[in-house]
C-alpha cells in the first residue's frame, strides 16, 4: 500500500469476516478491510451484495460465521462503553411506533450517556416534526429523519448508516448529508453510508468499499482508486491485446471498430491509436458493478499480480 | 442550483456563501477556490474578512471536509488567505484590478486560434467542444492527451 495508508488509524476493521445463512449460503465471505477513522466511507454494491450483512456484523447484531470485527482497535464486545461509541441506523429504521417523538428522544437520552438533546430537538424543529406525534403516524421520510436525529444526537464516534437517504426528499437529503459532514468535521466522527445513489456519495465520501455477491471487490481512497485505473478507448484490436492481460481488465466493451475498457494500472496507456484517461469515481464503480467477478483486492499467496483473477 | 435551506440557524453572518454546480464537471474543491478568488476580485471579500469555517461549509454545501481543507490550503499557498489556528481563515491579500478576461494579449491569442480552427474546417460547435475539453482538463488538474485532440 502507499505511504499514506501505511500507519492509518482504523475505526472499524474486519479480518476474514464471513457469515453463512443455512442453505442460502454465504451472504458475506472472506472480508478483510479497514474503515479509516475520521473519514466518510461509501459502501456500495448491488442488492444482495452483503452490505447490510457487513453492517450488522460490524455492530454485533449478527455473529460472524468466520473471522472477526474490531471497533476502535478492540474486538467487538457487548460492553456498554463500546456500544455508546457506535451509532447504527438500520435500513428499516426500527423505532417504537407507540412512542411519541418526544418520548423517543427521552429514550435516546436515557440510553446514551453523551446524548445531545439540544441538537436533537433543534433538528426535529427544523424538519417540522411535532414532538407530540406518535412515531407510528409519521411518514416514512419523517421516521428516517427521527432515526438519523437519534444517531446524530448520540454523538457517536462511528456512524453506520444503511441506506439512510432512500426515502428522503432532495432538501432533506442535502440537510442530512450536511449534518453528517459536520459531525465528521467538528466531532471527528467516522461515517460509513451505503447508498444506491452514486451522486450522493461522490462529493461526500472519500473512501470506497465495493461489495459484489458477498465478496469485497474494491476498497480504498477515492483518489488512490481512480489513479490506479484507466479508461481506454481504442480500435477493435485493442480487445485482443488486452486479452493477453486478463487480470488487468475490469470491464470491456467491443464493437466492430472500437474497444472501450476499464483496466487496472497504467500498463496499457501506450497501445496504438488508443486514448487513455483516469476514470471518474462513478465510471470506476459502474465498471466493477458490470463485472462482479473482477476484483481490485490482491489475494496474497494465490497468484502473482495481474494474473487470473478476473475474466 | 441553490440548496440554501431555511432550517439552518446562522450564528455568525458570513460574508460569502459557497454554491456547488454539480453538473459543471469542475471538481468541488476547484469550485470553492474559484468562488473565493472571484469574491476577492469583485471586492465581496476584503483583507481581514473571515472565510466560512470548514464546518459551516460542509454543513451548508454537503461536501467532504477534506474538499474544503484542500481548497483553503491552496488559497493559503497562493497567499490569498491565512489560517489562524483555532480562530479561522482570513483574507490576506486583494487580487489586483487586472481582469485576466480583458487581457488583450490573451484575447488575441485565442482569436488567432479560433481563426486557425475555422480555416481547418471546424464549425462553431467543433470549436466549443475542443475549447471546453481543453479547459475542463486543464482545471481538473489532468493533462490533455494530445492524441485525443482534433483529427
Amino acid at each position: 500500500m502507499s505511504p499514506t495508508t501505511a500507519n492509518r488509524r482504523y475505526a472499524l476493521e474486519t479480518t476474514g469476516l464471513g457469515r453463512r445463512y443455512g442453505r442460502r449460503g454465504w451472504a458475506l465471505r472472506d472480508c478483510t478491510l479497514g474503515i479509516p477513522a475520521g473519514r466518510v466511507t461509501a459502501l456500495v454494491g448491488p442488492n444482495g451484495a452483503g452490505k447490510t450483512t457487513l453492517l450488522h456484523l460490524a455492530v454485533g447484531l449478527l455473529t460472524p460465521t468466520t473471522g472477526q470485527v474490531r471497533v476502535g482497535g478492540r474486538p467487538l464486545g457487548g460492553r456498554a462503553e463500546d456500544l455508546a461509541r457506535v451509532a447504527f441506523v438500520a435500513q428499516d429504521k426500527p423505532l417504537f411506533r407507540s412512542f411519541t417523538v418526544a418520548e423517543t428522544l427521552r429514550f435516546g437520552q436515557v440510553t446514551n450517556p453523551r446524548f445531545d438533546r439540544e441538537l436533537a430537538e433543534a433538528r426535529l424543529r427544523a424538519h417540522r416534526i411535532p414532538p407530540d406525534q406518535k412515531v407510528g403516524r409519521l411518514s416514512g421520510g419523517q421516521r428516517t429523519l427521527l432515526a438519523l436525529t437519534l444517531a446524530l444526537g448520540k454523538r457517536a464516534e462511528l456512524l453506520l448508516l444503511d441506506e439512510p437517504l432512500a426515502d428522503l426528499d432532495p432538501l432533506a437529503r442535502h440537510e442530512v448529508l450536511g449534518a453528517l459532514m459536520s459531525a465528521v468535521e467538528e466531532g471527528g466522527a467516522t461515517v460509513v453510508l451505503s447508498s444506491h445513489h452514486l451522486t450522493d456519495l461522490t462529493e461526500t465520501c472519500d473512501h470506497l468499499v465495493l461489495l459484489a455477491r458477498g465478496r469485497l471487490q474494491a476498497c480504498g481512497d477515492f483518489d488512490e482508486l481512480t489513479a490506479a485505473h484507466r479508461i481506454l478507448t481504442g480500435p477493435a484490436e485493442l480487445a485482443d491485446r488486452l486479452a493477453g492481460a486478463p487480470g488487468d481488465v475490469v470491464h470491456l466493451d467491443r464493437t466492430a471498430r472500437q474497444t472501450t475498457a476499464l483496466v487496472r494500472g497504467t500498463r496499457h496507456d501506450h497501445h496504438p491509436a488508443t486514448v487513455s484517461r483516469e476514470p471518474a469515481l462513478d465510471e470506476l464503480v459502474l465498471g466493477y458493478l458490470r463485472n462482479p467477478d473482477a476484483t481490485a483486492i490482491p489475494r496474497p499467496g494465490l497468484v502473482p499480480a495481474g494474473e487470473g483473477e478476473a475474466r | 442550483m441553490n440548496h440554501d435551506s431555511t432550517i439552518r440557524l446562522v450564528k455568525r453572518e458570513n460574508v460569502i456563501r459557497f454554491q456547488l454546480d454539480r453538473r459543471s464537471g469542475v471538481s468541488p474543491y476547484l469550485q470553492l477556490v474559484h468562488q473565493v478568488r472571484q469574491a476577492i476580485r469583485l471586492g465581496h471579500l476584503r483583507p481581514g474578512d473571515q472565510l466560512p469555517t470548514a464546518r459551516e461549509v460542509v454543513e451548508q454545501v454537503a461536501i467532504n471536509p477534506n474538499t474544503v481543507h484542500k481548497a483553503y490550503r491552496e488559497l493559503e499557498r497562493d497567499g490569498l488567505v491565512a489560517a489562524r489556528p483555532g480562530v479561522g481563515t482570513f483574507v490576506q491579500a486583494s487580487l489586483s484590478a487586472r481582469r485576466p478576461a480583458e487581457d488583450p494579449a490573451l484575447r488575441v491569442q485565442l482569436a488567432d486560434w479560433v481563426a486557425a480552427a475555422r480555416r481547418a474546417g471546424l464549425d462553431e460547435d467543433d470549436v466549443r467542444a475542443v475549447f471546453d475539453t481543453v479547459v475542463r482538463h486543464a482545471f481538473a488538474g489532468t493533462s490533455v492527451d494530445r492524441s485525443g485532440g482534433v483529427a
